[in-house]
């Protein structure tokens, strides 16, 4: 087996009065797209940041590229490629101008112009950065990560905030990166965005990973195949609606009821749907909606905590 | 070179810097108007003329006198009237050849004044000879008037401001930003990016202290008495110790309102107890020790004493002293307390 590109073991990280990282055991291998998943405040910044050499950690051990940052943190910076939540670069400074810039701590790595094609601002080369909008700022944030030619990438929930087309064309760049070797690791609560770019996942709440795999192998470990999900009209008269009754349906299982929406999960559809609707019309209830999808990383977190991911 | 860190960071300076209107306005164009404002406010004026008036045409002995501007009236009663109302000062009456009358409000000054003036002139053309021989040597030197005194005080307080705004503001926005903390993440060198505040500074002083410096003498004709060489030093010892200053005000803020502040709450005494526009002689001897222990007080000091005194190196030790001290303890301590993110 090949050395891991970043290795942690037993990660720690307390702030004044939160324990941000408890306990922490991940490895990344080359070529891969490893997700840190879960809601805001699970640790994931916080994790992603001592890998970064941004953050002290308290304990543990941290390898990244075989170096360690008390040692070697002048190599591992040139080897580096950081993208991190939030910052708002220069305004008044034009694309190719920050682009240039950060080129310039580099020592290797393609030219500016190239770095800009990578993350198609071509067209906004010289425009400022103030008036790009938030695609485009973050994949200039993209290409000032990519200049040093990284061994590593790192991005920190690289399309919060922006809209779905935004997201989609960000997507496409990172699926880019990914085809041409390079090693990732990036942090989201989206769980659409993990399944799609990861590799492999580990779910994290409270500072811990509580599950880790591929997006396809934790979902199957679940069991579960589909969850179904539907309300009731609450004023139409009947005979109420109990969780066990629902419990007894063959291949259902998990059913929880939230805000009127009743959530449960199913492993075989095709037998389960005509069941409850038999069930539903004996007992004089009518549907106000119904849906079903197929199992998703957000059943897996809802699964294993018993809250959804954007609950946080 | 083109792509060399250091380079690539001072350029961001002036980029940044060129491409805000407001702060090219405060530090090139706001100097020069409150110089030029203070400078026509404070102006020397010539001495004033007075207005007389004389009846009749007899006149011809105050032709010849300084400052008096004589009208002729037919009668005593036309004269009466411009005197009552303001119109002249003074008015002669020549009742005979050999008396004069003068009407004129005892308690003004001015007409006190055109009193003696035309009788001076009078008693002159008729013959009088003063038993003293008096000589008039008139004191309208260059370099003792307000606006010498004004303008190497100005120029000591447009270095501090621009030192400590322009360090301040760039610094604390950078790390609100969090601009500060992706680029410590890149293996930029750290001291480079403070390395390239000083150098667009020292850049910037260049035109800074050049505009203002043509300005005052070239429209108040304010004396430059001592070495070029030796101003340009004392500008940038000075904007290297504001500079530090700066640096030191901005080395844990987050946010730009806690720094600007601070940084008015280091300057604005400096404004008043340091000379700028009246001399710190006038404060209490007590406390004379601590401004002369004030940075722009040095400052000031010195480029007076260069500008309009001529000294040299050695008498201005003291002064560089100072802002040699300041530089050397600010410097060190923003470095140990600087936050990077």
């Amino acid at each position: 087996m090949p050395e891991p590109v970043l290795r942690v073991r037993d990660l720690r990280k307390a702030y004044q009065d939160v324990v941000a990282v408890n306990g922490l055991n991940l490895e990344v291998q080359a070529g891969e797209c490893f997700g840190l998943l879960g809601p805001n405040g699970a640790g994931k910044t916080t994790t992603i940041e001592i890998c970064e050499g941004l953050t002290a950690r308290d304990s543990g051990e941290l390898e990244v590229l075989g170096l360690r940052w008390e040692r070697d943190a002048a190599a591992l910076k040139q080897r580096l490629g950081i993208q991190l939540q939030e910052t708002q670069l220069s305004e008044k400074l034009t694309v190719e101008e920050t682009v240039r810039l950060f080129r310039s701590f580099f020592h290797k790595g393609p030219t500016a112009e190239h770095v800009i094609g990578l993350v198609q601002l071509e067209e906004k080369r010289r425009a400022r950065v103030g008036a790009l909008s938030g695609g485009q700022k973050q994949r200039l944030a993209l290409a000032c990560a990519l200049v040093g030619d990284p061994d590593l990438l790192f991005l920190d929930e690289p399309t919060t905030g922006l809209d779905p087309q935004a997201r989609r064309q960000l997507w496409d760049l990172i699926e880019e990166f990914k085809r041409a070797g390079r090693t990732i690791l990036l942090t989201t609560h989206y769980m659409d965005e993990a399944e799609r770019l990861c590799e492999r996942v580990a779910i994290m709440d409270h500072g811990k990973i509580i599950a880790m795999g591929s997006p396809r192998e934790l979902i199957s470990s679940i069991g579960v195949e589909h969850v179904v999900e539907f309300s009731v009209d609450a004023d139409a008269a009947g005979q109420p609606l109990d969780a066990e009754a629902l419990s007894a349906i063959e291949g259902v299982r998990d059913v929880r009821a939230d805000n009127g929406v009743v959530r449960m999960q199913v492993t075989a559809l095709h037998s389960a749907i005509p069941k409850l609707l038999a069930e539903l019309v004996r007992r004089g209830i009518r549907l106000t909606e119904l849906r079903t999808h197929s199992a998703t990383l957000e059943d897996v977190f809802v699964t294993l905590t018993g809250r959804h991911l954007r609950d946080g | 070179m083109a792509d060399h860190p250091l380079w690539q960071l001072t350029l961001v300076r002036f980029r940044e810097f060129l491409r805000e209107p407001e702060a090219l306005f405060w530090v090139f164009g706001f100097p020069l108007l409150l110089a030029a404002g203070l400078g026509l406010a404070f102006r020397n004026t010539p001495a004033e003329t007075v207005s007389i008036g004389v009846v009749g045409t007899e006149h011809a002995a105050f032709e010849q006198a300084p400052s008096l501007d004589v009208d002729a009236f037919a009668t005593l009663e036309e004269g009466l009237k411009a005197l009552r109302e303001g119109r002249i000062a003074l008015l002669v009456e020549r009742p005979e050849a050999d008396a004069v009358v003068y009407h004129y409000d005892d308690t003004n000054p001015q007409g006190r004044d055109a009193r003696m003036r035309a009788d001076l002139a009078l008693q002159q053309s008729a013959g009088r000879v003063d038993p003293v021989a008096a000589r008039d040597e008139l004191m309208r030197e260059t370099g003792s008037r307000y606006i010498d005194f004004l303008v190497p005080g100005l120029l000591g307080m447009n270095l501090m401001g621009g030192s400590i705004w322009s360090m301040g503001f760039a610094i604390v926005d950078a790390r609100r930003r969090k601009l500060m903390k992706r680029l410590v993440a890149t293996p930029m060198p750290r001291h480079y990016f403070l390395l390239s505040f000083l150098i667009s500074r020292l850049a910037m002083l260049v035109v800074e202290v050049g505009a203002f410096l043509a300005f005052g003498v070239l429209v108040f004709g304010v004396p430059i008495r001592g070495s070029l060489a030796l101003i340009a030093g004392i500008c940038v010892l000075g904007s290297l110790a504001f500079g530090a200053i700066g640096l030191l005000l901005s080395s844990r803020a987050r946010t730009v309102e806690a720094a600007s502040g601070l940084m008015n709450l280091t300057m604005l005494p400096m404004w008043i107890l340091s000379g700028v526009f009246f001399s710190s002689q006038r404060f209490p001897d007590a406390v004379q020790p601590i401004i002369a222990a004030l940075p722009l007080t040095a400052l000031n000091d010195a480029l007076r004493a260069t500008m309009l005194q001529g000294e040299t190196v050695a008498q201005i030790l003291p002064e560089a002293g100072v802002l040699a001290a300041w530089l050397v303890v600010c410097f060190p301590v923003a470095l140990k307390l600087f936050r990077w993110r």
